[in-house]
């Protein structure tokens, strides 16, 4: 049989989001795989510039749906760098605590919809059910269940009570239990095993030319977690494992995942079980002194990075997001190439990719293969044009 | 007079009526009890009838290239060639149509729903439908032989060809069926494979080619494919039933149809139960499974028989 190209997406129930992979097959192996981005076009970046700093917090807190307090803390990171404000123990804290409820609440999403895309219904429903406690706990703490808003610029929004400690700690140690469960299923079940091992390999070096980054990296043997190489909230005074496995491949990466579970139900204990006395947040004044920042943060899905310039006014100068899809999707045309077709959908779930947290729009000239980028009026302009051609008139003169 | 009571049998029962009632309401119970076992509602009774209504009522669209003559006779021949395989076998105590040689019949027409869904595929012009319906043909070669194999050991030692005199030896030697364990394991298994559900649902695994082999199907056609697919279940469980578990045991009348009830729907619920324990394998690895576990299985299966009816039952 000829080699054929088939398209796995934009449009594809593998896929959550739009993204396109065009896989070349011989039969019912993969030759050729190539990643199209560019699918979701946002302009948060562009609108975090018209907006305070106050504001930007809401809306980059918008980014992702799953990895929404690793956003706003690496941002909130960048400004209170700039600002050189110190923030109050307990602060750091309670973030370091909804941080950890995120990666548990992230992981058990992540366990579900990898079980689904290896077609194992019963495992997506039970890790999806028990997401739920880390949801009430979420909900509990800040009154939202995803977009939890409990960042603000130089601490938090809400106090926590020992009346809440005490139900999450109820809540974590029932998933405990039910991790102990998960545990061994992904690596016991034979179908499971027949699925994840020798699958997706990507190997040590690979993994670091590739710049593979969290669990997908730390699944190749590459021991990397800002956590513990440049520790931020209060990461240097918890006594907590980094996680990595050499299996290089599917496997690798659950088990990794699984095994993060059961070190932020440690973290979780340890932060509760001493949590500082004090204010939860000061004041930062509304414009920030000029200058410019990093600030690595580790979400659950490997390394997000953000970059604030300010210019002495209200309004950030530029605000730079790097999510960690991005610099994940560099591995995957090679984990893919070799494998089969029905590797495809959990090769690709296996980094766990968030595909609207990493696009950006380019122009693409197909003339002269050229591309660029639009400037604010342009695309405004643009986009009043395309909607008129549509019948829709959303210009008001 | 003849032509009628055919025609009823056909019709009626144990023919189209039957099945598709049974078949769906089966249905109905695999996804009710797959959903209690992940902790899920589940969806209310009449939902494989509003599906079967719903799809009826729909536009059916036929793609560019594509056979159309073929593209809409093939869900008919697979119903047709579900509901003759089913006039075989015995749910009352006497068979409607029985031959020396009907178990290698009802096999053989249970084969030609597959033939159709790989023609479907094939016949549809989308490269998704056309690895659905490679995956098809793949996994026939796969699970078919360890099946026949299965059904051949309880054949030896009734010493015949004929599904009903198979389930009345096993209803007068009632003893004989716990040797036949083997057999209904391997059975059980391979006929996952038939029906195309999890562990081995490759050929239209939607994570990887979207509806695989029905891609481009819609409406009425569709409908009357996934009908197929219910009554096959439903067919299945009642070969099952016939070889392994003693068919009706000679009871006749209402009782033997109420034990064809129960037995069958006891057999569907172990269907969900494996559905519900596992993942999807890989088209290579089912493979590889079957030829390597299942027909090795059945094989010594059908050596047990052998043994048992020329040497301890001489």
């Amino acid at each position: 049989m000829a080699k054929i190209t088939i398209p796995l997406g934009p449009q594809h129930p593998a896929l959550k989001e739009p993204e396109n992979f065009m896989l070349v097959l011989d039969g019912e192996q993969i030759c050729d795989a190539t990643v199209n981005l560019g699918y979701n076009h946002r302009g948060i970046e562009k609108a975090a510039e018209n907006r305070n700093y106050i504001q930007d917090i809401y809306l980059l807190e918008r980014i992702c749906g799953i990895c929404s307090h690793s956003h706003v803390s690496c941002y909130i990171g960048c400004v209170e760098e700039i600002a050189k404000v110190e923030v109050p123990q307990r602060a750091k804290a309670i973030r370091t605590l909804v941080a950890e409820l995120e990666r548990i609440h992230s992981h058990l999403l992540w366990l579900g919809v990898a079980a689904y895309e290896m077609g194992f219904e019963t495992m997506f429903m039970y890790t999806w059910r028990d997401r739920e406690q880390v949801l009430d706990c979420l909900e509990m703490l800040s009154g939202n269940r995803v977009h939890y808003g409990i960042n603000t610029l130089g601490g938090v929004r809400r106090d926590i009570n020992a009346q809440q400690a005490k139900e999450i700690i109820k809540k974590i140690n029932y998933l405990e239990e039910r991790t102990k469960y998960y545990v061994n299923l992904a690596t016991e079940e034979p179908t499971v095993l027949a699925r994840t091992q020798n699958v997706g390999k990507l190997p040590y070096k690979v993994a670091l030319e590739r710049n593979a980054l969290g669990p997908t990296a730390r699944a190749s043997g590459v021991k990397m977690d800002v956590r513990k190489q440049e520790p931020y909230f209060i990461y240097d005074k918890l006594d907590f494992e980094m996680i990595t496995y050499d299996s290089e491949d599917v496997f690798g990466r659950v088990v990794v995942r699984v095994l993060e579970l059961v070190e932020s139900y440690k973290i979780i204990k340890q932060v509760l079980s001493a949590l500082p006395e004090g204010a939860i947040s000061v004041k930062v004044p509304w414009k920030i002194p000029a200058g410019e920042s990093v600030f690595r943060y580790e979400a659950p899905r490997g390394e997000d990075i953000h970059y604030v310039k300010s210019n002495g006014s209200e309004i950030p100068e530029r605000v730079k997001v790097r999510a960690p899809t991005l610099s994940n999707f560099q591995s995957i045309p090679y984990m893919l190439k070799g494998d089969y077709l029905a590797d495809v959908p959990i090769t690709i779930a296996a980094i766990d990719p968030c595909m609207s947290c990493t696009d950006r729009a380019v122009v693409y000239d197909a003339k002269n293969g050229k591309t660029r980028t639009f400037d604010w009026e342009e695309l405004r302009k643009y986009s009043i044009e395309f909607y008129k051609k549509k019948g829709v008139n959303f210009s008001t003169k | 007079m003849e032509m009628i009571t055919a025609l009823v049998y056909i019709a009626i029962f144990p023919g189209f009526f039957f099945l598709a009632v049974y078949g769906t309401a089966l249905q109905w119970a695999d996804r009710k009890i797959c959903a209690v076992m992940q902790n899920r509602v589940g969806p209310p009774w009449y939902q494989t009838l509003a599906d079967f209504i719903k799809l009826a009522s729909k536009e059916v669209i036929i793609p560019d290239g594509a056979d159309v003559k073929m593209f809409k006779a093939l869900p008919y021949i697979a119903v047709a060639a579900v509901i003759t395989a089913m006039l075989f076998i015995p749910i009352t105590s006497s068979p409607i149509y029985s031959f020396q040689g009907d178990m290698i019949a009802v096999v053989y027409l249970l084969t030609i729903p597959t033939a159709t869904f790989f023609l479907a595929g094939w016949s549809s012009t989308s490269p998704y439908a056309s690895f659905g319906s490679m995956r098809v043909m793949t996994q026939l070669f796969g699970y078919e032989v360890p099946m026949l194999l299965s059904l051949v050991g309880p054949a030896i030692l009734a010493g015949s060809w004929s599904i009903y005199d198979i389930s009345a030896y096993f209803s007068t030697n009632p003893k004989m069926l716990f040797f036949q364990i083997i057999g209904f394991i391997v059975s059980l298994l391979s006929v996952q494979g038939k029906l195309e559900r999890v562990p081995f649902d490759t050929p239209h695994a939607k994570n990887e080619i979207v509806g695989g082999q029905f891609t481009e199907y819609s409406g009425i056609l569709l409908g009357l494919f996934n009908l197929s697919i219910d009554m096959e279940m439903v067919v299945c469980a009642a070969l099952i039933n016939a070889i392994f578990l003693g068919g009706s045991w000679q009871l006749g009348g209402w009782a033997s149809i109420v034990l064809f009830l129960i037995k069958t729907f006891a057999i569907v619920f172990l269907f969900t139960a494996i559905k519900a324990m596992m993942a999807r394998v890989r088209i290579d690895q089912m493979v590889k499974f079957c030829w390597k576990y299942l027909a090795p299985l059945a094989m010594i299966q059908i050596i047990v028989d052998i043994c048992l009816k020329y040497t301890l039952l001489k």
